[in-house]
C-alpha cells in the first residue's frame, strides 16, 4: 500500500470516527442540559426515554425531522437554507485538530496482521498551525449565525445576528491576545507540542503557570460559543429566539446542535491550551506507563474524556446560575477589562519569560 | 438617615463589584440545590389524591335502593353554563320520581359545583376525578351509567359537605 493510500485511509476512518463522536456527545449535552438544569430546580428531568432518559435527545431529532420545514416568503431562500449547514458544518470542522491522547504504535503482527504504525489520535494532530486553525474555525461559526439573521428577513433575527456578530468581534480580541500569553510560553502553535509543553506534574498546565489568562479565556470562551450568561443573539425575552427565529424542523435542530459542538470545541480548546490537554495530573513514568503503549494511550483518553466531561458540566451549570449580561454590560466587559487585561497579562509574561530564559 | 449611595453600583463593596466572587457563591449555591431531594411526582405511576374539599367530576350519589336523584331539576336550572339535562320518570318505588335521562356535557361543565350546592337530596356531588379526557364530542356527553357511583366512594367529600356547607 502506498503512503499516500494509507494517509487516506486513515485520515476517513478518523473522520468518520470523530464525526460519530461529535454528534453523538452533542446529543448527550442536550440532555445533560436538561438534566442538570432539572436538578438545579429541584426536578427530575427527561426519565422517559431510555435508561435515566438518555435516548431523549434523539426523540426529540426524530421529532424535529418529522416538522414542517417553514421558509418565510421574504426570507433570501438560499442564504436561509445555507446557514444552518454552514453553522454545523464549521462546528464540526474544528475537531480536525483536537488530539483526544498522544500516540499509540501500534503492532498488530501479534496478531496476525501486517499493520505496524505509531497512530496519533485526531485527524490532524500535528499541524504547526493547530491553534491557528482553531481560532480562525470558532471565529468564522458567527458566519452561520450572522447569515441566518439576515437571510430570514426578520427583525429579531437580523437583530440577533448583528449582537451576534459583534460580540464576537469585542471577545476574539481578547480571547485572542490571551492565547498569545500561552503560545509565548510553549513558544510553538502545534497543538500536541503545546500539550508537550505542560508535561509532568499538574502545576506545568498553563491555568496554573498563568491563571489571568486562563480566566479571560474562559470568559471568551463562554461568549464565543453564545452561552449563558453571553447568549444576547438567541435572547429569548428580548429577541423571540434572536437568529433562529425564523427556522423550524430539522434546520433549527441543526442550530441547536451546532450549539453544543461549539459548547464541546470550546471545552476542548481549553482543555488544550490550559488543562494539560491528554496529559495526566502526574507524570505517566511514575506509575509505569510507557510512552506509545497501549495502557497509556487509553489512560491519556480518559484523562481527556475526564476534563470535557468536568467543563462541559461547568458550562451548563453557569447557564442555569447567572443571569443575562446587558448589551452596554458585555461591551464595556470585553472593551474596557478584558481587553486591557489581556494585554498587560501578555507584557507581563513576556517579560517573565525574557527575564528568565535569557 | 442620610444616604448618598443611589444605585445598586454604588452600594456594592470592592469585592462585589469585582463579580468573580459573587460568580463563585452563586455557582456554590446551584451545586448545593443538585443534591436536594426533587419535588416532581412521577405523574401517571404516582397519583395525587385530593382532599374532601376538591372539586373535580360532579357524579350521582348511588345508593343500594338506587339513586338519590328526584329529578327534581334544580340542577339543571341553576347551572350556568346548562351542562345538565335532567328529564323525570315515575316509579314504585318509595320516592316516586327518579331521572330517566341524566345526561352531564363534559365540554360545557365549569365544575362551579352550584349543581352539588343547590341539590335538595345530596344526590349531585363532586367527585375527586380529575383526569376527564375524551376523544370525541359524543363521548364527552356522560349519562346516568357513567354518572352513578356508589355513595362509599363519595364519603370524603360528604364529609365535607356536611361540616362547610
Amino acid at each position: 500500500m502506498s503512503d499516500l493510500n494509507s494517509l487516506i485511509i486513515e485520515a476517513s476512518i478518523k473522520g468518520l470516527v470523530i464525526v460519530g463522536i461529535v454528534q453523538t456527545l452533542a446529543a448527550f449535552e442536550v440532555w445533560l442540559e436538561r438534566k442538570i438544569s432539572a436538578w438545579i430546580q429541584n426536578r427530575i428531568g427527561p426519565n422517559r426515554v431510555g435508561p435515566m432518559g438518555l435516548l431523549q435527545p434523539f426523540a426529540d431529532v426524530v421529532k424535529l425531522f418529522m416538522k414542517e420545514d417553514l421558509v418565510p416568503d421574504a426570507a433570501h431562500k438560499g442564504f436561509h437554507r445555507l446557514a444552518p449547514a454552514l453553522s454545523l458544518a464549521i462546528a464540526t470542522a474544528v475537531y480536525a485538530v483536537i488530539p483526544y491522547a498522544h500516540y499509540w504504535d501500534a503492532d498488530l503482527t501479534g496478531i496476525g496482521l501486517d499493520f505496524q504504525q505509531r497512530i496519533y489520535f485526531g485527524i490532524a494532530p500535528n499541524v504547526n498551525i493547530g491553534v491557528l486553525f482553531m481560532l480562525a474555525m470558532t471565529s468564522i461559526g458567527v458566519y452561520g449565525i450572522t447569515l441566518a439573521g439576515w437571510s430570514s428577513n426578520s427583525k429579531y433575527s437580523l437583530l440577533g445576528g448583528l449582537r451576534s456578530a459583534a460580540q464576537m468581534i469585542s471577545y476574539e480580541l481578547a480571547m485572542g491576545i490571551s492565547v498569545l500569553a500561552v503560545v509565548l510560553w510553549a513558544s510553538t502553535l502545534s497543538i500536541n507540542g503545546i500539550i508537550v509543553e505542560q508535561e509532568g506534574w499538574a502545576v506545568n498546565w498553563y491555568i496554573f503557570r498563568n491563571p489571568i489568562a486562563f480566566f479571560i479565556f474562559l470568559i471568551c470562551a463562554f461568549a464565543e460559543t453564545n452561552r449563558a450568561p453571553f447568549d444576547l443573539p438567541e435572547a429569548e425575552p428580548e429577541l423571540v429566539g434572536g437568529f433562529n427565529t425564523e427556522y423550524s424542523g430539522m434546520k433549527f435542530g441543526m442550530f441547536f446542535l451546532a450549539e453544543y459542538a461549539n459548547m464541546a470545541t470550546a471545552s476542548a480548546f481549553i482543555i488544550i491550551l490550559f488543562l494539560g490537554g491528554w496529559q495526566l495530573p502526574f507524570p505517566a513514568e511514575m506509575v509505569g506507563l510507557e510512552a506509545g503503549s497501549l495502557a497509556l494511550t487509553l489512560a491519556q483518553i480518559g484523562a481527556f474524556a475526564i476534563k470535557l466531561l468536568i467543563l462541559l458540566f461547568f458550562f451548563v451549570q453557569v447557564r442555569w446560575s447567572i443571569p443575562r449580561f446587558r448589551y452596554d454590560q458585555l461591551m464595556n466587559l470585553g472593551w474596557k477589562i478584558l481587553l486591557p487585561l489581556s494585554i498587560v497579562n501578555l507584557l507581563i509574561t513576556a517579560i517573565i519569560i525574557f527575564v528568565f530564559d535569557a | 438617615m442620610n444616604n448618598t449611595k443611589n444605585t445598586e453600583a454604588e452600594r456594592l463593596n470592592f469585592w462585589e463589584r469585582m463579580y468573580l466572587p459573587e460568580i463563585g457563591r452563586g455557582l456554590a449555591l446551584t451545586f448545593k440545590q443538585l443534591f436536594k431531594p426533587k419535588f416532581t411526582r412521577q405523574y401517571p405511576e404516582v397519583r395525587w389524591e385530593p382532599e374532601g374539599s376538591y372539586r373535580g367530576r360532579p357524579v350521582l350519589v348511588e345508593e343500594e335502593s338506587g339513586e338519590r336523584c328526584v329529578a327534581c331539576g334544580l340542577c339543571s336550572r341553576v347551572c350556568p353554563a346548562l351542562a345538565i339535562e335532567v328529564q323525570a320518570g315515575e316509579t314504585e318505588r318509595e320516592k316516586e320520581r327518579y331521572p330517566e335521562l341524566f345526561e352531564i356535557n363534559m365540554l360545557r361543565c365549569i365544575y362551579c359545583a352550584y349543581c352539588e350546592e343547590v341539590c335538595p337530596e345530596e344526590a349531585i356531588v363532586m367527585s375527586k376525578d380529575y383526569d376527564i379526557v375524551f376523544t370525541n364530542q359524543e363521548d364527552a356527553i356522560l349519562g346516568k351509567e357513567d354518572l352513578l357511583v356508589p355513595v362509599e366512594k363519595l364519603q370524603d367529600r360528604l364529609e365535607f359537605l356536611r361540616q362547610y356547607k
